[in-house]
């Protein structure tokens, strides 16, 4: 697998044939600073501000002691001493981001290889399959599931139909929240998986095994090379939105297996500890910079090494 | 924050026997037109720019108030009290009447952001519950009038034997042992309601003393509840998922009235209450307009017709006999004397205090 984070070599001929105007980039490059850069900035600059004496909000004073706070408590019994509460709900929106990226891979990959080998008519078909949660909003969703996995509820029902008499609970426990997490970000590795897969050259794993290759070999020797960027990117974008998830941990969790956002939510909320939700979000920020940057490293190592 | 989001069709706990008692002497008190205070304006038609929350007045009410009035209403709403202090804070002044709950009064009347035109001396003033007159975020009612208010209590099902002894937030606290519990994400409630079963008196849960605070975390320590979620508790607790719930007066009603085994509770070392408040933006630009507009809706049948829109409690005296059976009739809504009292203003600390609520909270989600 390679993640090639270079840009495209680029030439300054803009002029060339089917190329357009750099001037074209202004308007999006401009949201997109209004957008992901300029919020971002704001939140770097809040986590060092200090919090006024009434109410939310900041007051223009610098104050550095909130990066102190995520790792030294203190305690109501006076002491003082290293707090493993944040570490350990960022330990747990890792785990469970991670948990969430393995099993939609391995959900991911058949389906996408399995859409891409169709006639191109059910492909679309099958695509347009795959989008259709997106017509209804993640919340009504994820309502939906609840209903689906209360011990109250259809999965519930069936348990006593078929005469488990034991304590059916999978809502309100870490399973249900992965399993919303799953569910949740699916199509977002079946996607990319299956735009790389649909321009692989089946031709070539015909090859394979006209060369005597076993089945395994051609997936891991021939096809699973050819669609590695469209799984980078699946896991992209699987892991680090799945960080900062919000609702599955709240709704299906019952509240109780906190991600990092749910922290960062009742600072900005009840708390009225802006800075330090800030704070808590620029850490989670540099993690999650620090862990893509090594993945990409790894990848460029294992490329060269390789050629 | 959630709590504070009035939710339409909810009924609630009128509290205040006294309202639905003293009726006759004040009910005859009308709008406008009979105000004995010469100073206060009369209404000359014109206009009203009222600032409220989503779906929290009768669209007919508002109509009836043109029709006798002659001004005509123009609705904005918001979603929360932060939001409705952003706008006046960034300088909108296109409205007349907002709505802010407890805490965002005191914040607003600290900041200069509301009119000061003692609501207590207009003509319908008199209509205010005594018990509503001397609040903490406005004594005397110089700037706001009570629009509506409910509590944070607890539902028991009946049919439990664990939820059906509870009569305490000592029980509350206990019955996640034996029986499953639901409590609201709500760490001023959690932590309040720990603090009073913990033997912290009601004018003491500001406190900063850090014991205090210790001793309500130990017991929470011991706490593990079936969720901590402060939506779709009355779906849970109706079809009997959970036994037990940390829950708002209004939304119990709503569980009793499709399960009748569900039961609000007063827990007896006191609870939380809330309440809304129609207040004058500094620099109104109707401010006749408004007054005459807050007087009205201190009318008894007013403050009726908006309870039974909102399915909250008001605090208008003589507004019982006007209100719908459905409210009146329910267990929680014929609150005894004894039970108004043990219901108290959700507490507002200092930044000091609410740091030390914070710290108990996040211990305590993250030992789950």
């Amino acid at each position: 697998m390679t993640l090639d984070l270079s840009l495209p070599t680029t030439h300054d001929d803009s002029q060339a044939p089917g190329k357009t105007s750099k001037w074209l980039a202004v308007v999006p490059m401009a949201f997109l600073s209004m957008t992901v850069a300029i919020p971002l900035i704001i939140i770097f600059v809040y986590s060092f501000l200090a919090r006024p004496s009434l109410g939310a909000g900041v007051v223009w004073k610098f104050d550095p002691t909130h990066y102190v706070k995520i790792f030294i408590q203190d305690r109501l019994d006076g002491t003082r001493s290293f707090d493993t509460r944040y570490l350990k709900v960022i330990w747990n929106s890792f785990l469970y981001s991670g948990i969430t990226t393995i099993a939609t891979l391995v959900l991911a990959i058949p389906v996408a290889l399995w859409i891409a080998t169709r006639d191109p008519r059910k492909r679309v078909l099958l695509v347009f399959l795959v989008t259709l949660p997106f017509w209804t909003s993640i919340l009504i969703r994820t309502y939906a599931i609840t209903e689906l996995l209360d011990e109250k509820g259809v999965l519930g029902k069936i348990a006593t139909a078929v005469g488990y008499n034991g304590h059916f609970q999978i809502l309100y426990t870490p399973t249900a929240t992965i399993l919303g997490l799953i569910y949740t970000f699916l199509p977002f590795m079946i996607l990319p998986i299956y735009s790389s897969a649909e321009r692989f050259d089946f031709r070539f794993a015909e090859a394979g095994y006209d060369l005597g290759a076993r089945k395994m070999t051609v997936l891991f020797r021939i096809v699973l090379p050819q669609i590695a960027p469209g799984v980078m990117a699946g896991v992209a974008l699987v892991f680090i939105p799945g960080l900062g998830s919000f609702l599955q941990p709240d709704m299906l969790g019952g509240g109780k297996t906190n991600m990092i956002a749910n922290v960062v939510a009742n600072n900005y909320g009840q708390a009225r500890n802006w800075p330090f939700g800030s704070a808590l979000s620029v850490l989670l920020c540099v993690i999650t910079l620090i862990a893509t940057l090594m993945l990409s490293v790894a990848a460029r190592k294992r490329k060269a090494s390789r050629s | 924050m959630k709590f504070f989001t009035p939710k339409v069709g909810m009924a609630i706990a009128l509290a205040a026997a006294v309202s639905l008692g003293l009726s006759a002497c004040s009910s005859s008190s009308s709008t406008t037109s009979a105000s004995s205070s010469t100073e206060f304006p009369t209404a000359k038609g014109g206009e009203l720019n009222l600032y409220n929350w989503t779906n929290y007045i009768d669209p007919a009410q508002l109509k009836a108030f043109t029709a006798e009035t002659g001004i005509k209403v123009n609705l904005d709403t918001f979603d929360s009290n932060e939001t409705l202090l952003a706008k006046l804070q960034a300088g909108a002044t296109g409205y007349d009447v907002i709505v802010p709950s407890d805490y965002m009064v005191a914040q607003m009347v600290t900041l200069g952001l509301l009119e000061k035109v003692d609501v207590a001396s207009f003509p319908n003033g008199k209509n205010i519950d005594p018990n509503f007159m001397d609040v903490y975020w406005d004594k005397g009612r110089q700037y706001t009038a009570p629009y509506m208010y409910g509590t944070t209590g607890i539902g028991v099902n009946m049919k439990d034997p664990i939820a059906s002894k509870i009569t305490s937030w000592k029980d509350f606290f206990a019955a996640a042992k034996g029986t499953s519990v639901d409590v609201l994400k709500d760490q001023t409630e959690v932590v309040s309601a720990a603090l009073r079963a913990t033997g912290v008196a009601a004018a003491d849960l500001c406190t900063e003393d850090k014991s205090k605070y210790a001793a309500a975390q130990k017991l929470l320590d011991t706490f593990k509840p079936k969720v901590i979620n402060s939506d779709g508790g009355i779906e849970r607790m109706v079809k009997e998922s959970s036994m037990v719930r940390m829950a708002w007066n209004g939304s119990v009603h709503r569980m009793t009235v499709d399960n009748p085994n569900i039961k609000y509770v007063f827990p007896s070392e006191g609870l939380n209450f809330w309440a809304d408040n129609l207040a004058i933006a500094k620099g109104a630009k109707n401010l006749d307009n408004a007054k005459i507009f807050i007087n009205w809706m201190l009318d008894p049948k007013q403050g009726a017709v908006a309870t039974n829109f909102t399915g909250y409690a008001n605090a208008v005296l003589g507004s019982g006999p006007f209100m719908d059976e459905a409210i009146k009739n329910d267990p929680a809504i014929n609150t005894t004397p004894e039970n108004a009292k043990l219901a108290t203003p959700t507490p507002n600390c200092s930044t000091a205090a609410r740091d030390l609520y914070t710290e108990v909270f996040t211990s305590w989600t993250s030992s789950q």
